[in-house]
């Protein structure tokens, strides 16, 4: 599954990975491979990425949202910290 | 030697320097009119992104939504954001910025004006030392004048969430833009564009995106669709006005990019000219000596 994160300055991720964590605004939730396709407003929290060969990274946000349609993952955040 | 072969010497001499200083601002610009064009590349993705999202769940939204951002109001307090740089030298880029924004205040809101509801919102210096004293009586918001310090997202939507928070408390029936809009670095041009009340030819219009629905998939919105958009609006407005901001930073640079240029050339062709009046001086004098020494020594002969 292919996911770019993008900020309104640049984008700061791309690549395939193997699950995303994200905190959306009902609760946060895990994307997996195959994900139904999903529009969701994100709150503030930490986002979690694993990737294809097993790293992990992560990173907070305070606002934004994502979709995925396709096995293709679009992360917009706002107020990214390491 | 005559003075004026002096004379000549020294204005090449100043004008050498200018034109050093002109080259030297030239590439300047240049180098950060490339930074500016970068930012502006870079936002791009994220708006595209989020404006596809937009009209994905408008077209997957049965009927009509409502926003506090598209109610049209009669626009009895009106406010102007004028957008110009912080720094001259760049030929007409802010005058022109500052014209369009003074014909927008004295021709199409000339009753507000009057009644003292038009407020000014200043992005950068130059608009406001003008036009504080053209409109005196007229509100001035002057507490982002620095904004061109730091052009990160945050600090650039503190201005539009300003004007979006009045908007919605009422205290304001319309927002206007003035800025100069970046075609490439030779060519801005100054416009004034609606920013509040959204206008229906903008991406919110739910009549032009219910033609588009090939993305209809079967998607989870979450949380509902309402909330959804309610929520993606204001980043939209956020990012349309942080475009605003970083084309005017570019075409601030493009601006004087241009001007420096003009101003190094016009350097070029003076020293030329002088350089001729230099010659032109010489050889007189040296003439002048040449026949004075012949006539001395023709009288001494004599």
């Amino acid at each position: 599954m292919r996911l770019i994160v993008l900020t309104p300055e640049k984008e700061i991720y791309k690549g395939e990975v193997k699950s995303i964590q994200v905190p959306g605004t009902n609760g946060g939730f895990e994307i997996l491979n195959n994900h139904a396709p999903i529009v969701a407003a994100l709150g503030s929290g930490r986002i979690r990425i694993v990737d294809i060969l097993g790293a992990n990274k992560s990173f907070t946000i305070k606002k934004g949202f994502v979709e995925v349609l396709k096995n293709e993952v679009s992360l917009l955040v706002q107020g990214v910290e390491e | 030697m005559s003075g004026k072969l002096k004379e000549v010497r020294e204005r090449i001499k100043s004008v050498q320097s200018t034109q050093q200083i002109t080259k030297a601002m030239k590439m300047v610009s240049a180098s950060k009119l490339r930074r500016a064009q970068q930012a502006i590349t870079e936002m791009r993705p994220y708006a595209n992104r989020l404006d596809k999202m937009m009209k994905n769940i408008v077209s997957n939204l049965d009927g009509d939504f409502n926003s506090p951002y598209i109610a049209v109001r009669e626009p009895k307090k009106v406010a102007i954001i004028v957008i110009t740089s912080n720094r001259g030298l760049c030929g007409a880029f802010n005058t022109n910025i500052i014209k369009v924004a003074a014909a927008l205040a004295e021709e199409t809101y000339a009753n507000q004006l009057a009644e003292g509801n038009v407020t000014f919102v200043f992005v950068g210096k130059k608009g406001y030392d003008v036009l504080k004293k053209r409109f005196p009586n007229s509100r001035m918001i002057t507490s982002y004048v620095d904004l061109f310090a730091d052009l990160s997202y945050d600090n650039i939507s503190s201005v539009s969430q300003m004007v979006m928070d009045n908007f919605q408390a009422g205290e304001l029936d319309k927002v206007e833009v003035c800025y100069g809009q970046f075609r490439n670095a030779a060519v801005q041009e100054p416009l004034a564009v609606q920013f509040l009340p959204v206008k229906s030819e903008n991406s919110l219009d739910p009549s032009v995106n219910t033609a588009a629905k090939t993305s209809k998939a079967d998607y989870i919105f979450e949380p509902d669709k309402e909330q959804l958009l309610s929520e993606l609006i204001p980043s939209i407005l956020h990012t349309s006005f942080q475009k605003f901001v970083l084309d005017n930073h570019a075409s601030e640079h493009g601006a004087r990019m241009t001007a420096m240029d003009n101003a190094t050339t016009n350097a070029e062709e003076l020293m030329k000219e002088l350089k001729i009046n230099y010659n032109k001086a010489r050889q007189e004098a040296i003439t002048k000596e040449l026949s004075e020494i012949v006539g001395g020594a023709a009288a001494l002969n004599g």
